[in-house]
């Protein structure tokens, strides 16, 4: 195993009235690991990223990230935490440099150091040659890359990506997934990224845990699911298969 | 406060950059000039051949002319001009998706309500002082009379009263863009609360004054302690609407002559010129001993408004769909 843990919950629950979204969540997250949060949509991973973020209070237990409990210092996570919303929105009227130098600001990073890291991420994430477009005119593809250079300047500790390639093509869900991954390793960042497109994200994933109507009804390694849970044993079962089993079963 | 600098520099460059800003200055100062120039051009017929009478400068500001006075003109587009400021402030990052990422951030959620209002109030502040120093100057050069210290100390206040009574539409309207998603419902919410207060606030006090204490109609004539009454109910009641606050403010201040705060009399500018001989204004420091409680007021429910903000805001979940 890796090493620390940098994520846990304990019987992490969110209500909506009488509608359970997340339901006695219990998790944990070793440091340097890629974890694919999988689930179709309403499962309840949204909401599980805004409680570990601060963004919801949990109607009951305890959620613990980079040390510290999200409902009492959100501040000490934000600054170490990165998040990428959900379809996540941008100054249209702003070119993607200062959306960039924006964030950095708000992150209390700024001038030569903040120029230099925009300089680098802008290249990292492949938008050197469109810095000074407005945003508004981006591709789904660039937008979605200038949101992992946004997460990614101020250097988190481990980073929360909501559905990071929705809304791209195959392709273009390829080399997001890619450069994700790329990118962490490199940096050596937690990566935790939620999705319900199963088969692309477990490429890269070095365990999933599956979601479904608020439950975590499976977490570990892709191989293990499968062959535990499933009897498979050959190589080309698919995410979809365990996935649609656990479905049926719950 | 590392987060509200950061926030409010960017309001600010959006405020400055916005047609909207371009369009309200542009309104304010044309309409500023021309009822300058025509108050200023009857002062100076008027004048002609007269001693002149004390604070004279002042009546460039609350003389009425053909149309309406400065004064008037801002107690009546006040209002929307904090409207117009605020009420997309905080849907319109919902709407662009932006405010989540905003508040994942590490800066604490309420120096994001902070900074868009100061923003606001700054923009205000420049709004107002700059037309106050426009009129100045083309009146300085109209009626050829340099204000005294008096004359400025009263503009100062009423500069000051009335920043504060805009930016308390401002934060109505900031207010409602925390409670409605879209900017045409929280525009109207606060259009709503303006008319509300413009029109049934006064309306609500006859009628409340009325029921509590009926001026009736004896053989003896009307009853003078009743009369009072009603009169009485009827100004605390209204007093609970800004409008009222703010009128009452600001004629306090930039009309000495008037003894009492109530519109009692209407008088043209040759009357009251001829009046000033024979009578002493209010001096400044009672007059700000007067309009004192108003301000407190004015601030209050400003501060209410944003009690209300912050309690919804802070509470409120983000989600980017
Ligand atoms: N503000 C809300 N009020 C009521 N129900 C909500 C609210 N937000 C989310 N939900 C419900 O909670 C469940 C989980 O939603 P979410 O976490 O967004 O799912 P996912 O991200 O996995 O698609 C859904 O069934 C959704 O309808
Ligand atoms: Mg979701």
């Amino acid at each position: 195993m890796k090493g620390e843990i940098i994520v846990e919950t304990e019987d992490l629950t969110k209500k909506y009235g009488s509608r359970t979204a997340v339901d006695h969540l219990n998790i944990k997250i070793e440091e340097g690991e890629v974890f694919g949060f999988l689930g179709p949509n309403g499962a309840g991973k949204t909401t599980t990223l805004l409680m570990f973020l601060g963004l919801t209070e949990p109607t009951s237990g305890r959620a613990k990230v980079i040390g510290f409990d999200p409902t009492r210092e959100p501040f000490k996570v934000k600054e170490k935490v990165g998040y990428l919303p959900e379809n996540v929105g941008f100054y249209d009227d702003m070119d993607a440099r200062q959306n960039l130098r924006y964030i950095a600001r708000l992150n209390r990073i700024s001038g030569e150091v903040s120029e230099k890291r925009i300089d680098y991420w802008l290249e990292m994430v492949g938008l050197s040659d469109e810095s000074t477009k407005k945003v508004g005119a981006f591709s789904k593809g660039m937008r979605q890359r200038l949101g992992i250079a946004e997460v990614l300047i101020k250097e988190p500790k481990l980073v929360f990506l909501d559905e990071p390639t929705i809304g791209l093509d195959p392709d273009g869900t390829n080399r997001m997934l890619d450069l994700i991954h790329s990118l962490s390793r490199e940096k050596n960042i937690t990566l935790f990224l939620s999705s319900h497109l199963l088969d692309q994200v477990q490429r890269i994933c070095d365990r999933v845990g599956i979601m479904i109507n608020g439950n975590l009804v499976a977490i570990g390694p892709i191989e293990e699911l499968a062959k535990n849970k499933l009897g498979l044993d050959q190589q080309d079962y698919t995410l979809e298969e365990i996935y649609m089993k656990y479905f049926k079963e719950a | 406060m590392h987060g509200i600098l950061t926030i409010f520099r960017k309001e600010m460059g959006d405020h400055f950059n916005s047609l909207r800003f371009l369009l309200i200055s542009a309104l304010i100062v044309m309409v500023g000039v021309i009822i300058t120039s025509m108050v200023g051009m009857a002062i100076q017929e008027e004048l002609k051949g007269m001693a002149k009478p004390t604070l004279i400068f002042l009546l460039l500001f609350t003389s009425t002319g053909k149309l309406f006075s400065f004064v008037q003109f801002i107690g009546f587009f006040g209002p929307l001009l904090g409207i117009f400021l605020g009420f997309d402030a905080i849907n319109r990052e919902r709407v662009s998706r932006t405010l989540s990422k905003l508040v994942s951030q590490p800066i604490f959620r309420d120096s994001i309500i902070n900074a868009k209002f100061l923003s606001g109030v700054a923009i205000i502040a420049i709004i107002l002082v700059a037309t106050v120093l426009l009129i100045s100057g083309l009146g300085i050069r109209l009626i050829g009379v340099v204000p005294g210290v008096e004359e400025v100390s009263r503009l100062i206040i009423y500069v000051v009263i009335s920043l504060l009574y805009i930016s308390f539409w401002l934060g109505i309207s900031i207010l409602f863009s925390v409670i409605f998603r879209s900017a045409a419902t929280s525009a109207l919410a606060s259009l709503a609360i303006w008319i509300f207060f413009s029109f049934f606030v006064s309306l609500g006090a006859s009628v409340l004054s009325d029921a509590v204490a009926p001026v009736t109609q004896t053989a003896s004539g009307v009853d003078a302690e009743m009369l009072i009454r009603h009169e009485r109910i009827q100004r605390l009641t209204s007093l609970v609407s800004p409008m009222t606050l703010y009128s009452e403010a600001t004629t306090t201040i930039l009309d000495p002559m008037r003894k009492t705060t109530r519109t009692l009399v209407l008088m043209g500018p040759l009357e009251r010129f001829s009046m000033s001989r024979f009578q002493n204004p209010l001096p400044l420091l009672e007059s700000i001993f007067i309009v004192i409680p108003h301000i407190i007021s004015i601030v209050a429910i400003t501060l209410l408004c944003f009690g209300i903000c912050y309690f919804v805001f802070m509470r409120q979940e983000i989600r980017t769909v």
